[in-house]
Formats: structure tokens, sequence, C-alpha cells
């Protein structure tokens, strides 16, 4: 599967959510298939996405939250997923996408590649639910199955390790970040 | 343990003041009061975290969300942030509350401590920001004020340096 696909196939329903989304390809194929105003790119910070995601749904238990992280992201913030265990926010969705790779600075492979397994470690640091998906089908139904279960959820999508042409889109990172902010003021 | 159990419920009771309702925390010894305090309110989120650069992005995902923030963290903390605080909240223009212990300078006992007290203020100010030290009891509150005001008008972080006039009662 691809990731692109992937996203298209859950895009209608992200429409009531805030997301946010790790810097590079994912961004860029998300605003590709259509920004929104509830979508925040976190275009750096590499790891952060998950505690970002924590952070708003925390803050707003009434909004669904859900996070794109990437294989590389995750494994630069291992901790962080012990303290989204830990909080477990039932409102938090925390999908990442595992291309095996280091895909937006040039594909260097990363440990998923021989072997780590990102589902297993979220499930041993305490994330209620846990999914390892293959297939666009079997994302779409871990996807729904998470939003209506309502318990944190962290989902590894293995996608194709491959991406857009270019990560620089013509969205302004803090024309993003203010439009975010007003759209969850406006929640 | 001498750490100063009224100072830190100065410091915690101006946190409350300034509306914060969320804090995230990695403890050390100079920590310990304020952070039972937070654990203990029910008007505030106490998120303990396994680094303190979680914190950033926690405090950053609070602040869209309309809710403020504080972290608090020490010096080794706050140098084991610096990426997120770069290239999250200052890229992104978020304020940042960091309450930082300012262990490792004169009069620690520590040697492990005392590489990072000599660096603390010079990474904060090659990262351009505002720091201020609380250490008269009488002034903190008025001190947060002044650091949340700054924070918000500038959307971007700043430092308040617990001391250890502040937070240290030598037996
Ligand atoms: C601290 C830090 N180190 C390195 C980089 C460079 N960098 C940008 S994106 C990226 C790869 C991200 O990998 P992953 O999360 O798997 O997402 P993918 O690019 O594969 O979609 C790296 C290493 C960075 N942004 N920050």
């Amino acid at each position: 599967m691809t990731r692109l696909d992937a996203m298209r196939a859950v895009y209608d329903r992200l429409e009531d959510c805030a997301v946010v989304t790790i810097m590079g390809a994912v961004a860029a194929e998300l605003q590709s298939i259509g920004h929104r105003q509830n979508f925040f790119y976190l275009q750096h910070a590499m790891g952060l996405a998950s505690s970002v995601g924590l952070g708003i749904a925390l803050s707003r238990p009434a909004v669904p939250v859900v996070v794109f992280d990437g294989d590389g992201s995750v494994l630069m913030n291992l901790g962080g997923l012990t303290t989204l265990a830990r909080y477990r926010p039932p409102n938090l969705l925390h999908v990442v996408f595992d291309n095996e790779s280091l895909l937006s600075v040039g594909g260097f492979p990363t440990a998923t590649s021989t072997g780590t397994s990102l589902a297993a470690i979220a499930a041993a640091a305490g994330v209620p639910r846990t999914a390892d998906v293959n297939t666009i089908e079997a994302f779409v139904t871990e996807f729904e199955a998470a939003q209506r279960a309502h318990v944190l959820t962290t989902i590894v999508a293995k996608v194709d390790a491959i991406g857009p042409a270019a990560f620089v889109t013509d969205l302004g990172l803090l024309e993003n970040r203010f439009q975010f902010q007003r759209y969850l003021q406006s929640r | 343990m001498p750490v100063s159990a009224v100072n830190s419920k100065i410091v915690f009771d101006a946190l409350k003041e300034g509306g914060v309702r969320l804090i995230s925390a990695l403890p050390e010894t100079w920590l310990v009061h304020l952070i039972r305090l937070a654990d203990d309110d029910p008007d505030v989120t106490l998120v303990r975290l396994a680094k303190e650069e979680e914190g950033v992005g926690i405090s950053m995902g609070a602040h869209l969300a309309g809710v403020k923030s504080a972290m608090l963290m020490q010096n080794h903390g706050f140098l084991a942030s610096v990426n997120g605080i770069v290239s999250g909240a200052q890229l992104f223009r978020v304020p940042l509350l960091m309450l930082i212990s300012d262990r490792g300078t004169f009069g620690e006992r520590d040697p492990w401590q005392t590489e990072g007290g000599a660096v603390t203020e010079p990474v904060l100010a090659a990262l351009r920001i505002p720091v201020m030290r609380l250490d008269d009891p009488a002034r903190v509150a008025e001190r947060i004020r002044q650091a949340q005001t700054l924070a918000y008008a500038a959307n971007k972080p700043v430092a308040l340096l617990l001391t250890r006039d502040l937070m240290w009662e030598d037996p």
C-alpha cells in the first residue's frame, strides 16, 4: 500500500478531527489530497508530533485527534509512547506510517527494516489498542474501529517507501499554525 | 530534604494565578514539592515525561488548543530539549514557560551537576530565550507574571531559573 492511498482512504474521516502530521513526505502528500484548516503539519521537531497530539488531546477531551507519524520519527521519541500510554487520552488516534525508511531525507533504512516492531513496542509501552496492517482494507477497518472504540490506539501501517517529488508546499508554516489554532478555538 | 516547601508553594501558586492548567515535569531534587503540588491539584493536569523534550511538544499542543502550560525541568533537561525548542516552539512561534532548576552553580556539591550549571545561561542566550532568575520569594509572583506576559506577546519561549537561593535551605 502507498501512504497516499491510505490517507485518501480515510480522508473523509478526518473532517471533525484535529490532525497533526510529521514533516516532509507525509505533510506534502496530505496537502496534495487537500489541505484543511484542521490539519497541522509539524515541519521539523522530529519525534514530537505524537507529543503535540497528546497536548491537544489532554487539553480538549471532546476533540478527536489524529496523528500521522513515521517510523523514523517514532524511533526518535520512543519514550513518548510510554507517556501516551500513561495518560491514554481516548480521543487520540496515533497512526504510524512505517516505510522502514527515512524517506524524506533520501531513504536510509530504519531499524524497522531489520525487524523492530513499532506496534509491539507501543503495546509493550502500554498503549491499550495497537494494530499492524499491510493493506488498505485492513488500514481502513482498523482506523474506523479505533475511532469507534474511543480508546488510545496506535496503528502501524506498513507502506511503500515512495513519496512526492518535492516537500515544500506554498502553505507557510506560520499561516498553517495560526489557522490551526483558530480552528481549535472555534471548536 | 532541604528543598524549600514554602518557596515551592509560592512558585506553584503564581503559576496557578497565571492560569497555568497543564504542567509537564521530569523530576529532580529541587522540583519534588512543585511536582507534588501539581499532582495534588485537581485543576492542574500533571504530565510526567520520559524525556523533557516531549514537554515542548505537549506544551505546543496545549497552546494551540487554548490551554496555558508550564514546564518543570532541571538545566540538563533544558539541554536535552534544545532541538524541540528550536525546531518546534521557535520555528512555529509558540510560547513556552520553562521553569529550569539551575543546578551546578555556586554552592553546588554534586560533581555531576557542575558542567550544566556553567553552560545553561550561555545556551539560553545563544537561543535568544529571555531569562530571569527567581531568587527572591517576594518577587516570584511578579516575575512569573512578567515572563508569561512576554511569552504570549512575543509568541516565544521564555525561561525562569529556579535558583539555589530560592529552592534550597541549607541546614
Ligand atoms: C533531529 C533531526 N534529525 C534529522 C532530521 C532530518 N530529517 C527530516 S525528515 C527525516 C526522516 C523522517 O523519517 P520518518 O519519520 O520515517 O518519515 P518519512 O520521511 O519516511 O516519511 C529526517 C531524518 C530532522 N528533521 N531532525
